[in-house]
C-alpha cells in the first residue's frame, strides 16, 4: 500500500481521477453559483459564439454555454461508468469467481459462455439492441453496456481464484471442513480485491468510453449533459466543418485526460507486482556475463587440471 | 472448451524433448481443432442471437418496419412486401422453432430480406458494395498498425525504464485514451477543414468514373482513404506499442536473452531475434482478441469521413429503423472477425514450436 502511494505514475493519476470525482459531486452546483448559469439555458445574445469573456469556451449553435454543459456533463458520464462498471464486475466476480472456485464441469460451462461474449464485437450488437429499443435513457445505456462488457473482467477473476484455490490457506480450509461459500465471500474475495478494484476503475472508464461512443452513434435522446452528448452534437450540428472546434475538443479532451489518469494508476499497479518493468535489465545482463564468465574460467581450468 | 483462449503469457514449459506426458506429436493441429469447434459455437450463438433479438425485443419490430415502410413510400406496403417482412421477422402465428428453422432455410439461400430504406433493393445487394471498403479500410490499417506499434514497443520496451520509455510511455498512455472518433473530428478539423490537406468525405473523387481499372480512380480512392487511415493507423499504433512493450520489457531478463549478450551478439540481433521474437507471441494472440474491438475505430472512422463501407451503412440503418440492413450487417462483421479471429490463432501456431507438432 505505501507502496502503491509512493509510486509517482500511480500519485498522478489518482489526483487527477479524484479531481474528476469531486467535479463529478460539486459540477452542477459549480455551474449553478460560480458561473451562475445551467447547461441548458439559452443566450439568444450568443448563438454559437468562439471562447470568450461572456461564454469562456463559447456557445452552442443554440446558444448554450459550453463550459457549463463541460462541467456538468462530468457527473452525466461518470454516472454511467460507475452504474456500468458496477454491473459488469458484478457479473464478473459472480461468474468468474464461481467458475474459477468450482471448477469442473461449471467451470467449462462458464468460461465457454464467457469467451463467446468475449469474442463477439460488442460495438455493433450494443448498436443493435439499441437500435430495437423506443427509449434509450443513461441508465439504459449503462446497463447495455455493462451487460457486454463483463468477459474481459471474468477472465481475469477467474485466473486469479484458479490461482488461489491451489493455495495452502484454502487447502487448509478444505481440510477443515470450511463451508464453500464462507471460503469464497471471507477468504478468497478479500484477495481479489486487488484485481478487482483495478478492474473495475478500467470498467469505469470503458463505460465513459463506450457511452460516449454510443451517443456518438446516435443512441440515446438528450435527457442528460454527458461528455459524450457534448461530441455527439459536435458532429450533428457539423461543428467541424464550421470550425467549431470548442464544441468537440473540450470533452474530448475530458475523457482523455480520465483515460491516462487510469492507465497511470494501472501502470504503478503492474510496476509494483511485477519490478521488471520499471528497472532496466542491465543490471541483471551485467551480473549474467560475470557469472557465464566466471563459469567459462572454471571450465577451463577442470579441462587443464585434467 | 476450458483454456481455449491461447495463454498470453507463455507457459514455462520446457522447450526440450521432455519427459513427462507428451502433449501428442499434432499438439498444434488439436489447438487449431479445438479453436475451430469453438469458432463454430460462438458462429452458432451470433447467428441465433441475430434471430433471438428481434423477436424478444419489446415492441413488434415487424410492425415498426411495415410503418416505417409506409412512410418510405408513401403507400401502404402490398402483400409482397408485408410478406417479405413476416418472413424476415417470423410470422407470429407460427411456432418459435418453425421460425428458427425458417431463418436458418433463409440464411442458407442468402435470403437476407429487403432492406426498408432503400426499399425495394435486396440488403445483400447494399451489403456487398459497402463490404470491399471496409476490408480495404481495415485491413490495411490493422495490419500496418499493428506492425509500427510492435515494432516501437519492441524499441521502447527494450530498456524499461530508459529515456525513449519514460518520454514515449506517458505519452502514448495519453494518445491511447484518446476516443477514436474524436480522434477522426480533430482529424477532418485539422487536416481537412483548417489546412485543407485531404478530403474529408466520401471514398472517391465523385468526379472519376468509377473505375477498378483506371489510374486515376485507384488514385483518387488513395487520397480520399489517406486521412481515415491515417487516424486508424494512429490509433491502433498506440495499443501495440503498449502491448508489446510491456511484453518485451519482460523478456529482456530472460535467461535466453542474457545468454545472448554472454555470447558476445550484436545488439540489434539479440533485440530483434532474441527478446522481440519472444515478446510477439502474445501480441499475435492480441491480435486476433483485438480484431472484434478494431471494428469498432472502423465504424466510428467511416462516420465521421463518411466512408462509403458497413460502418457507415450501419450507422444509417440504425438511424432509419432499417433493421433487416442492421442484423445482415452485424451478422457479417461477427463471422468476419471470428474468421480473423481463427487466422491469427493459425498464424500463432507457426509461430510457437510448442503448439507445432515437434520434429
Amino acid at each position: 500500500m505505501r507502496q502503491f502511494l509512493t509510486n509517482g505514475k500511480v500519485r498522478v493519476g489518482l489526483v487527477i481521477l479524484g479531481g474528476f470525482l469531486l467535479l463529478a459531486l460539486v459540477g452542477p452546483w459549480l455551474v449553478s453559483s460560480v458561473l451562475g448559469t445551467d447547461p441548458h439555458r439559452i443566450d439568444y445574445d450568443a448563438l454559437g459564439v468562439g471562447p470568450g469573456a461572456d461564454h469562456l469556451l463559447g456557445t452552442t449553435s443554440s446558444g448554450q454555454d459550453v463550459l457549463a454543459q463541460l462541467l456538468t456533463g462530468c457527473r452525466g458520464s461518470v454516472e454511467v461508468g460507475l452504474l456500468s462498471g458496477v454491473l459488469a464486475v458484478g457479473v464478473a466476480a459472480l461468474i468468474g469467481v464461481t467458475g474459477g472456485f468450482l471448477g469442473g464441469r461449471t467451470d467449462q460451462l462458464l468460461t465457454a459462455v464467457t469467451n463467446i461474449f468475449a469474442t463477439l464485437p460488442s460495438l455493433p450488437l450494443m448498436l443493435i439492441v439499441a437500435g430495437y429499443m423506443t427509449r434509450v435513457d443513461s441508465v439504459v445505456i449503462a446497463l447495455l453496456i455493462g451487460l457486454f462488457e463483463w468477459p474481459v473482467c471474468a477472465r481475469y477473476l477467474r485466473a486469479q481464484t484458479l490461482s488461489l484455490r491451489g493455495r495452502d490457506f484454502v487447502q487448509a480450509l478444505r481440510m477443515v471442513g470450511e463451508s464453500r461459500w464462507r471460503m469464497v465471500l471471507v477468504e478468497i474475495m478479500p484477495h481479489l480485491s486487488g484485481v478487482l478494484s483495478s478492474l473495475f476503475l478500467r470498467a469505469v472508464v470503458t463505460g465513459v468510453f463506450a457511452e460516449a461512443g454510443l451517443r456518438f452513434l446516435g443512441i440515446g435522446g438528450g435527457d442528460s449533459v454527458t461528455w459524450g452528448t457534448m461530441i455527439a452534437f459536435a458532429q450533428q450540428q457539423d461543428g467541424v466543418l464550421r470550425g467549431m472546434w470548442w464544441w468537440f475538443v473540450p470533452p474530448g479532451l475530458f475523457i482523455a485526460l480520465l483515460g491516462t489518469a487510469t492507465a497511470l494508476v494501472n501502470f504503478g499497479l503492474d510496476e509494483i507486482g511485477n519490478p521488471v518493468l520499471r528497472h532496466s535489465g542491465r543490471a541483471a545482463i551485467r551480473r549474467a556475463r560475470a557469472h557465464l564468465a566466471a563459469r567459462r574460467d572454471r571450465t577451463n581450468t577442470v579441462e587443464v587440471t585434467s | 472448451m476450458a483454456a481455449t483462449r491461447a495463454a498470453p503469457v507463455p507457459a514455462p514449459t520446457p522447450r526440450g524433448k521432455s519427459r513427462g506426458p507428451r502433449t501428442g506429436s499434432h499438439a498444434g493441429w488439436t489447438f487449431l481443432l479445438r479453436r475451430l469447434g469453438f469458432y463454430l459455437v460462438t458462429a452458432w450463438a451470433a447467428i441465433t442471437l441475430n434471430f433471438l433479438i428481434p423477436r424478444f425485443m419489446p415492441g413488434d419490430p415487424a410492425v415498426a418496419l411495415l410503418k416505417n415502410l409506409q412512410q418510405t413510400t408513401g403507400a401502404a406496403p402490398n402483400t409482397a412486401a408485408v410478406r417479405a417482412v413476416r418472413m424476415f421477422y417470423g410470422d407470429p402465428t407460427r411456432n418459435l422453432l418453425q421460425q428458427y428453422l425458417d431463418y436458418w432455410n433463409n440464411l442458407a439461400h442468402f435470403d437476407f430480406g429487403l432492406s426498408v430504406s432503400h426499399y425495394p433493393t435486396p440488403v445483400s445487394g447494399i451489403v456487398l458494395d459497402a463490404l470491399p471498403w471496409t476490408v480495404l479500410l481495415a485491413g490495411t490499417t490493422t495490419v500496418i498498425g499493428w506492425l509500427l506499434g510492435t515494432l516501437l514497443g519492441a524499441f521502447v520496451g527494450w530498456k524499461p525504464g530508459g529515456r525513449a520509455d519514460s518520454l514515449l510511455t506517458p505519452i502514448t498512455a495519453f494518445l491511447y485514451s484518446l476516443p477514436p472518433f474524436w480522434l477522426a473530428l480533430l482529424a477532418v478539423y485539422v487536416f481537412g477543414f483548417t489546412l485543407g490537406w485531404f478530403p474529408i468525405s466520401g471514398g472517391y473523387d465523385p468526379d472519376v468514373p468509377f473505375q477498378l481499372n483506371n489510374l486515376w480512380f485507384l488514385l483518387s480512392v488513395l487520397r480520399y482513404g489517406a486521412l481515415p487511415a491515417f487516424t486508424l493507423i494512429f490509433i491502433g499504433i498506440n495499443g501495440w506499442m503498449f502491448a508489446m512493450r510491456n511484453v518485451m520489457a519482460g523478456t529482456v531478463s530472460e535467461d535466453y536473452v542474457l545468454l545472448a549478450h554472454a555470447k558476445g551478439l550484436r545488439p540489434r540481433r539479440v533485440m530483434l531475434r532474441y527478446a522481440a521474437r519472444n515478446a510477439l507471441l502474445p501480441n499475435v494472440s492480441g491480435l486476433a482478441l483485438a480484431l472484434g474491438s478494431i471494428f469498432g475505430g472502423v465504424v466510428f472512422a467511416e462516420i465521421v469521413f463518411t466512408y462509403p463501407g458497413l460502418g457507415y451503412v450501419l450507422f444509417q440503418a440504425v438511424s432509419s429503423h432499417d433493421y433487416p440492413l442492421m442484423q445482415t450487417i452485424f451478422l457479417l462483421i461477427t463471422l468476419g472477425v471470428l474468421a480473423a479471429n481463427l487466422i491469427a490463432d493459425s498464424t500463432y501456431v507457426l509461430l510457437d514450436p510448442r503448439t507445432r507438432e515437434e520434429r
